[in-house]
């Protein structure tokens, strides 16, 4: 090995800056990130402020869900406050049927809950099984919202049941419950299916439209105490 | 062999024979390669496919080797169970069809499994079964039940979770006991077929959806022909079970086979008949009722009279 290659620096060890040339320029730091967490800091805010902006978000996915065209506000703003809201009231409007409550008459308050959101975690995970692109919660979060039309059926079919109980009323709520029932596969099935590839979709729809069905056999089974 | 000037070059381990051509008395230990000693222990034992079997049977190999080894994760990852949903809509449906229809020559599960069982079509069978049989379970006691003024309708959601007790372990136990079975029987007479275990579970499982029909006919109160269907639906079911375990069973002993068989079938059996007597209530008539109060005053005057006279 030469000696040039020992030593790569030697041609500079004479350079030297002279003192007398003034170093100036800018530094300048990008404010923005600071800017956009003054944006997003909520801890200021009123807590009605709060509250209405989460309503609001909840408010709008409902309407997505009564006119389900593709779009992404379900999928990409999910919240499981909806969905908890929808749960517990279909199970509190499911209460207070059949007296005999030694029976095995309405379902409790708790194998609604079970049903709702065991069912919905297994669909979940079956479409993600399959291959799924959509995410864990946004799931959840569609099938949640998507069983609204069956909660307006429940209580469609309550105030039915208050005229009372005989084979018209029982048309008139098969029909409802049918038509919602429609309408919630419909619906969760406009956003669950394209995620899937083509091939697969069936197999991802068929979890979906038995889920619907056994809420909406609830639904209808649904007989009041006497 | 080794080179002495570089130590760090790669060294070439020749086969033992070169090896023992050096030195007579050395030892050598020759490792084979998993699949090389499947395929030799393959040609030892003279495996020759039968019959219609065969042609398919090559292809699958080929294919087989073609697509390479499936790659197998640690099962307490996602991965490994992605590897049972692994199938398309219309490979389902064929499972299902093939389920129904038991073919004299085709064994369902190198016909339509092909070495890629799946867990989709057991779970959601099972599931779409249990809901099924509980709904209707429903339907046919409202409907027996209907006449009668003193019935009130109610939803027995409990038989929901004994019908799922009930099916699910069916579909998971059975073939457990199945396939420990086999295996021990494998030990002793060497059966050149052996299935996995989720092979065995999707026989199983696809093999209870010629019930779902069944169970929806049971709706209609006629004894005979709930009697019929599940006639119907064990003949074709078992039939298909019986075909598919026949070859891993057939060089055993006959008392073995008949043994198998036979509990196969029986369980089967057992399922479905006990399904039909728990939540399908037999369709009362009411003449017997109407009849009751008849009899009732027939006897007293009778009575009456023997006792006046």
């Amino acid at each position: 090995l030469s000696d040039e290659a020992s030593r790569p620096f030697a041609g500079l060890s004479d350079v030297s800056i002279s003192e007398d040339i003034p170093v100036e320029g800018d530094i300048s730091v990008p404010m923005g990130s600071s800017r956009r967490d003054d944006e997003f800091s909520t801890l200021d805010e009123p807590v009605k402020e709060t509250i209405l902006r989460d309503l609001r978000a909840v408010g709008n996915k409902f309407i997505h869900v009564l006119y389900p065209k593709r779009s992404s506000a379900l999928l990409r703003d999910w919240d499981l406050w909806g969905p908890l809201l929808l749960c517990v009231t279909l199970a509190l409007l499911l209460q207070g049927g059949s007296a005999d409550s030694d029976d095995q008459g309405g379902p409790q308050f708790a194998e609604v809950f079970v049903i709702i959101w065991f069912g919905s975690i297994i669909i979940t995970l079956n479409s993600k099984l399959l291959g799924g692109t959509i995410s864990f919660f946004q799931s959840l979060c569609v099938l949640g919202y998507c069983i609204m039309p069956l909660t307006v059926a429940m209580a469609v079919c309550r105030i039915v049941l208050v005229g009372g109980s005989g084979p018209v009323s029982f048309g008139v709520r098969l029909v409802v419950v049918t038509a919602s029932f429609g309408w919630s596969t419909f619906a969760s099935t406009a956003f669950l299916a394209d995620s899937q590839p083509a091939n697969r979709k069936a197999l991802v729809v068929y979890p979906v439209f038995l889920f619907y069905f056994v809420i909406g056999w609830m639904v209808l089974t649904f007989s009041p105490a006497q | 062999m080794a080179s002495a000037n570089d130590p760090f070059q790669f060294q070439e381990f020749e086969e033992a024979a070169s090896l023992l051509e050096a030195d007579r008395d050395a030892t050598t230990i020759t490792i084979d390669d998993e699949d090389t000693k499947a395929e030799k222990q393959r040609i030892a034992a003279g495996f020759i496919p039968d019959g219609d079997d065969e042609d398919r049977l090559a292809s699958d190999d080929k294919t087989e080797l073609l697509s390479g080894q499936k790659k197998s994760a640690p099962f307490w990852t996602f991965e490994y169970y992605q590897q049972f949903f692994d199938i398309e809509t219309h490979h389902v449906r064929e499972r299902i069809i093939g389920s129904m229809v038991p073919w004299p020559r085709k064994n369902f599960i190198h016909v339509y499994l092909r070495r890629n069982p799946d867990l989709y079509g057991p779970f959601w069978i099972c599931t779409t079964l249990v809901f099924a049989i509980a709904i209707s379970g429903n339907i046919s006691t409202f409907l027996g039940k209907l006449g009668k003024p003193n019935y009130k309708y109610t939803p027995e959601f409990g038989k929901v979770t004994i019908a799922a007790t009930a099916i699910f372990s069916y579909a998971w136990l059975v073939p457990l006991a199945l396939w420990g079975f086999l295996l021990w029987r494998n030990n002793k007479a060497m059966n050149l077929v052996t299935y996995s275990f989720m092979e065995i579970i999707c026989v199983y499982g696809y093999s209870l959806a010629i019930y779902i029909p069944a169970v929806v006919l049971w709706i209609l109160p006629y004894e005979w022909l709930r009697w019929c269907s599940i006639m119907v639906a064990l003949c074709l079911s078992g039939s298909v079970l019986v075909m598919t375990f026949w070859p891993a069973v057939r060089d055993d002993h006959p008392k073995m086979i008949i043994a198998t068989m036979s509990a196969i079938v029986v369980l089967n059996t057992l399922l479905a008949v006990g399904c039909k007597v728990y939540f399908f209530s037999k369709p009362e008539t009411l003449i017997p009722v109407e009849h009751a109060p008849a009899a009732e005053v027939i006897k007293t005057t009778h009575a009456a009279a023997t006792h006046s006279t």
